[in-house]
């Protein structure tokens, strides 16, 4: 499934964009990120670094770091205690952290 | 927020810390955008507005954003705001972390579409986002409010699926007289299940074996009442067994804690206006004891009070005189709880998941994995978490503490208030090397 697993209800608040991995997202002003991204579809927001198991938000209120994404590259932002600006750039984190080796 | 603005109105300096982007708290969240405009929400709900509006005031800096990750001795307080941190210090800290979700472990927890029934009540505040098809199970009045918000708001639950029993109702029923007390609460509560009854959604109550399964996506629940099995389709399963208070803080700032049976979780060891142990550290509201919104209210302007006659060079004894008002709401706000407590208690199956339930979701310790650590010699918290990594991660045990604790009273027999609860550490929420690196600290 893919579709949301909440109705947002009509409103005439505006609207925002941002982006999911490149890809645009409109959300509703003063929504958080993890609303937004839970109000755009169902899919998982990471999978766990151990067993690979998809999760999304859980508890919405910075408690349990289920929604950890990277905010205009910033990593490990707990997306339901940020507000969603126009033009954000959100990029989904999976696994474990990489160790990068940089060279020179 | 009521202690704010009351210690901001009795001429104190106040420098609110909120770590979320809006006032409110999570009964009253986002109640600024929303004012009155979400009527299904209810009535209650737009009380936070005159709370919220109460903190324009000159004498209160709001800095919201800000998470506190140390408290030192001072006391010092060092926060996060936008990837910077900075200490200020300040005679009096109130700590008012408010409650959380209590960990519900079952089978399936983790699954995408199970999720805290009060989180599914944060969306409906802060985006107007209404659970499609969604089942409410576990138990406590929160089920009650939010079927009937989702009601109001055109989106009735598919069903309502209750762990608690007719024979614990009946034996919560000799607290009863005194939760008339607080009529407005009972009332609320009748209404509530009349609603409920009228939309027609269906209601289990008994219910055990909880179990959530996933395909691609759909999520089927299955539960069992009276030895039966039910199984019902949907996107959403939301699951509620009350709310514990926030504690990692208020442990990391070195407060001694007490363990309240009634309602098998940590709280902070205080006096009747909020005076812990620590000199200079307060608490009030649900993080210092879950009593709900009411209570936290009178209780904000009770320990309010009592800093502002230290701050005046008053006599503490003056304080309840002061407080009278409050002491009397705060009491009768109160009142409901030992009947909410002892009707709704958490249901024993989350406190001893089985063997293949992750409890520790950051590092997916599953329940069995502690019993094994347990079984080769863990005796301790700190013993399982080192041994299996449950606590590890970067939750730092909010979503996994209390059921470590009910494992390890189930395997050892040691009661849950003699095992000391997992020691929480600075930072209490992760900060960058960067932050820290930059961190001013004033001499």
């Amino acid at each position: 499934m893919q579709d949301s697993r909440f109705i947002r209800r009509v409103t005439d608040k505006a609207l925002v964009s941002f982006t999911l991995d490149g890809e645009t997202v409109v959300a509703q002003a003063g929504d958080t990120v993890a609303a937004a991204l839970v109000a755009h579809n169902a899919s998982p927001l990471r999978h766990t670094g151990l067993s690979g198991a998809p999760r999304t938000p859980y508890c919405m209120m910075g408690v349990c770091f289920e929604c950890l994404v990277e905010i205009n590259g910033r990593p490990n932002v707990q997306s339901c205690l940020i507000e969603v600006q126009d033009g954000m750039q959100v990029r989904r984190m999976h696994g474990f952290r990489k160790i990068e080796v940089r060279h020179g | 927020m009521a202690a704010a603005a009351t210690a901001a109105r009795g001429g104190a300096q106040v420098v609110l810390l909120d770590e979320q982007p809006r006032p409110g708290g999570q009964i009253y969240r986002n109640i600024t955008r929303n004012k009155t405009e979400l009527t299904y929400l209810g009535g209650d709900y737009a009380k936070g507005m005159e709370l919220a509006t109460a903190l324009d005031h000159p004498n209160i800096s709001c800095r919201y954003g800000s998470t506190v990750w140390r408290i030192d001795d001072g006391p010092r307080v060092t926060f996060d705001q936008n990837g910077k941190s900075s200490s200020i210090t300040a005679p009096h800290v109130l700590i008012a972390t408010g409650a959380q979700e209590r960990p519900t472990p079952f089978p399936g927890w983790t699954l995408p579409g199970v999720m805290p029934a009060g989180a599914a009540q944060i969306l409906m505040k802060t985006s107007d986002l209404v659970p499609r098809n969604a089942v409410l199970a576990g138990t406590g009045p929160l089920l009650y409010l939010i079927a009937s918000q989702m009601i109001d708001a055109d989106n009735p639950p598919l069903a309502i699926v209750e762990t608690q029993t007719t024979a614990m109702l009946l034996k919560s029923a000799r607290h009863f007289p005194r939760a008339m007390l607080d009529r407005h609460a009972i009332f609320k509560g009748v209404a509530m299940l009349r609603k409920i009854r009228r939309a027609k959604v269906r209601r289990y109550v008994g219910a055990s074996a909880f179990h959530a399964v996933s395909d691609k996506g759909r999520l089927s629940f299955h539960f069992k009442t009276q030895g039966k099995s039910h199984s019902v389709a949907c996107d959403l399963v939301l699951t509620h067994q009350g709310v514990v208070p926030s504690t990692n803080l208020q442990r990391a700032a070195g407060l001694p804690m007490e363990w309240n049976p009634a309602q098998a979780c940590w709280q902070p060891q205080k006096d009747d206006e909020g005076k812990t142990p620590v000199q200079g550290l307060w608490v009030a509201g649900d993080g210092a004891g879950v009593h709900g919104a009411d209570a936290a209210r009178a209780e904000g302007v009770i320990v309010a009070n009592a800093i502002l006659c230290r701050l005046h060079g008053l006599r503490p004894e003056i304080a309840p005189h002061v407080n009278a008002h409050a002491l009397n709401h705060r009491f009768r706000a109160r009142a409901i709880r030992p009947f909410l407590d002892a009707a709704y208690a958490p249901s024993p199956e989350i406190f001893s998941p089985p063997d293949g339930t992750v409890v520790c979701r950051c590092e997916e310790v599953t329940a069995g994995q502690v019993r094994q650590a347990i079984s080769s010699g863990a005796d301790g918290l700190r013993q399982v978490k080192a041994e299996t990594r449950a606590g590890m991660g970067p939750c730092q045990g909010r979503m996994c503490g209390l059921t470590l604790t009910h494992l390890l009273s189930e395997q050892t027999g040691i009661p849950p208030d003699e095992i000391p609860a997992l020691r929480a550490r600075s930072p209490v929420k992760p900060v960058t090397l960067g932050a820290l690196a930059e961190l001013e600290i004033e001499e």
